[in-house]
């Protein structure tokens, strides 16, 4: 049905066309349009060149098997200016092709787009226009498994850009090789190990035409998105992400409050159970809670993961990932109600005292912490008291040590005779 | 430098017992410090390798308790011995007097006229068996045991101990096991390093605690109270010993070579944390 209504409104378009050509000549064609065959005579060499060098060949049988070879569109059909072309080889320089007479929805889409905005700035700009992605003649829909924005494909098109050093510097383009991260990560893998069609690729999140900056509120990557956007396949987790204190913060319009990529990185989303995400997160969490990534690391726990083990509790170990809720909440995991339970999934022997510990403890906070606060003022003490009377008293000896070694040394050089025989 | 001749006399200074005793405390410290401090360090990236090299933290920190027991151990050990010697031998010189570790007004003149000598404004103070810094050194031993060993009991059994004392004594013990662990570890690796081997006169080390003897010479010398003591009483010629065997000086200079090495470079490593 599809192909019916396309091969329609292809037939409307070709007519719409010929009838605007008639009327702005005022004058029926003098001929017809060339025909494919016409334009293959030259075009069919693989070979073929422009006087710069470009190829300029195509390829009749993978054109045939594109969409628009499929509908049997003329050459003419998008190289407007030719159709009425009679001599042959035409001019060097075609007028630029514009989808948009057909594809009017997603040109306007693009025109809103990262890559249509950097275009618009900078007339060198090698930002993608619709053929970089979709290819100029070998044009599939996205379901063909030979298109090249199939979604088991779609990865390595975009990284002919954004996985391309020299595209990256000439494009400026802040976030780097966002291709390599990708193909590390969790949906990278799933497409390219696993050949997991249903895992998320570049336009899953940052949709196909209309790829704004993160920076634009209308933006699907636009902070305030971000959950709904990974929320269209992680639904369960967003449900419960909207429940919680981050959840809460970003309905409520808190711009700082953690989205899914701040925890997850947006490009090079790893797998939950894998340690070295489980250490780094602990890291993400610390950009915003500074104070409480301070203690942590005071903390034994806080020690043994920055040493790089996670056989210790970490901060999802104790309040939980996406629900996370305010100690006095119930529903937290660390509220008085659930600690004990949340210290025994780790210390099962323990008991409500246990509890008493405070794993974020502040030395030098007096009013939270008043015995570990005086303890550590007194241990500051004893060690520079220590250090500082044996230091001294070390400093003072080595130079008088030196001096008594020289002395004995010059005292035996002096009378060798009667250290050798004692009873002289 | 106890060998400073074929026909020198040799006293016996530590007895066999002593010395292994030593021996073992050498091997639990090196060892605690070494399996500990990546802890304290943790965001360092030789802290990391170190822990690596014992083979990730899970086997470092049953290292650690294995040191930890057998320095308790021969800390118990110690403690009977001396407690046998006192109650059992009636040995009551080891309460009060020269063959006491108990500090005495003596240690405070010493220390004064050592500082005096230091400034070169007194002659060097007649030292007896054992002098204050290295009484010192052994107090700080139990101090060190009580606080590092009791802190340490605490961190190891938190959910036995958590059920009769409040949460806080946990925040407080973490806090000074490593404090008072960084206080043993830098004066045990640099001031008892420097007052027993490595100042001019000892350099590179005094072999005593390993061979157990010192020379007549070196006893006068370092220790004139002493030596005037058991020469008046005729005790020296019952102290005599044969020379060590070279084995056991070599077995002596390798193993403290080695843990002044070690020593060292964990001193270096706080050093570059701290500093950097």
């Amino acid at each position: 049905m599809a192909v019916g209504v396309r091969l329609a409104m292809v037939a409307l378009v070709v007519a719409g066309l010929c009838a605007g050509l008639v009327a702005s000549s005022g004058a029926p064609p003098a001929q017809d349009p060339p025909t494919n065959d016409v334009c293959l005579t030259c075009h069919g060499d693989p070979g073929a060149t422009s006087a710069a060098g470009r190829s300029v060949a195509v390829d009749e049988t993978r054109f045939g098997g594109s969409v628009h070879g499929s509908m049997a569109m003329a050459c003419v059909d998008c190289h407007t200016d030719l159709a009425a072309t009679e001599d042959f080889p035409h001019a060097e320089r075609l007028a630029r092709v514009s989808c948009s007479t057909c594809h009017s929805d997603a040109v306007a889409a693009y025109d809103l787009s990262s890559h249509a905005l950097a275009r618009r700035q900078d007339t060198a700009s090698v930002a993608a226009t619709c053929v970089d992605c979709h290819t100029a003649h070998e044009i599939r829909p996205a379901a063909d498994p030979e298109s090249t924005t199939y979604a088991l494909n779609l990865p390595t098109t975009c990284s002919r850009c954004h996985g391309s050093a020299d595209v990256i510097a000439a494009g400026r383009i802040a976030i780097g090789n966002v291709g390599a991260a990708y193909a590390d990560s969790i949906h990278g893998r799933a497409i390219s190990r696993s050949g997991l069609v249903v895992a998320a690729t570049c336009t899953s999140c940052h949709g196909a035409h209309d790829i704004r900056p993160g920076s634009d509120p209308g933006s699907r990557v636009h902070r305030a998105n971000i959950p709904s956007v990974c929320g269209a396949c992680h639904e369960g987790i967003e449900r419960v992400y909207e429940t919680g204190a981050h959840g809460v913060g970003v309905t409520s319009g808190i711009a700082q409050a953690a989205v899914c990529a701040d925890c997850h990185t947006a490009h090079d989303i790893q797998r939950a159970e894998a340690p070295a995400w489980q250490l780094d997160v602990i890291a993400e969490c610390g950009t915003c809670h500074t104070d409480q990534i301070r203690t942590y690391r005071d903390t034994f726990h806080g020690q043994v993961t920055s040493l790089g083990y996670t056989r210790v509790a970490t901060c999802a170990s104790c309040h939980g990932s996406h629900a996370i809720f305010a100690s006095d909440d119930p529903r937290s995991m660390i509220s008085s109600t659930r600690l004990l339970t949340t210290c025994q999934q780790c210390h099962t022997e323990a008991t409500e005292g246990f509890t008493g510990y405070d794993p974020h403890a502040d030395k030098h906070n007096r009013e939270r912490n008043p015995e570990l606060y005086w303890a550590s003022r007194a241990m500051t003490w004893l060690l520079v008291g220590t250090f500082g009377f044996f230091g001294l008293h070390t400093l003072l000896w080595l130079p008088r040590s030196a001096l008594a070694r020289r002395e004995k040394r010059r005292a035996r050089a002096a009378a060798p005779e009667t250290t050798a025989d004692p009873e002289a | 430098m106890s060998n400073s001749g074929s026909d020198a006399v040799f006293i016996r200074r530590f007895d066999a017992f002593d010395r292994v005793l030593h021996g073992v405390l050498m091997f639990s410290f090196l060892g605690l410090a070494a399996t500990g401090l990546p802890l304290i360090f943790s965001e360092e990236t030789w802290a990391r390798a170190l822990a690596r090299v014992f083979g990730g933290f899970v086997v470092a920190g049953w290292l650690h308790r294995v040191c930890a027991i057998l320095l308790i151990g021969l800390f118990t050990v110690h403690l009977t011995r001396i407690g046998r010697r006192i109650i059992v031998g009636r040995r009551f010189d080891l309460l009060w007097g020269p063959h006491s570790m108990v500090p005495q007004p003596r240690d405070v003149r010493d220390l004064v006229q050592h500082v005096r000598w230091f400034l070169g404004r007194g002659p060097r103070p007649r030292f007896d068996r054992f002098t204050y810094w290295e009484k010192f050194d052994y107090w700080a031993v139990f101090w060190g045991m009580a606080i590092i060993g009791g802190s340490g009991l605490l961190l190891w059994f938190p959910e036995f101990f958590a059920r009769f004392l409040p949460g806080w004594v946990f925040n407080v013990a973490l806090l000074v096991h490593g404090e008072e662990a960084l206080l043993a570890v830098g004066f045990i690796f640099t001031l008892h390093f420097f007052n027993g081997h490595l100042r001019p006169e000892k350099f590179p080390m005094d072999t005593v605690i390993f061979t157990g003897h010192v020379t007549t010479e070196e006893l006068e010398e370092d220790r004139p109270a002493e030596y005037e003591r058991l020469r008046a009483t005729g005790q020296l010629e019952a102290l005599r010993v044969p020379p060590a065997p070279p084995w056991l000086e070599r077995l002596g200079r390798t193993v403290g070579t080695i843990a002044i090495v070690i020593g060292l470079s964990l001193v270096g490593l706080i050093l570059y944390a701290v500093l950097t």
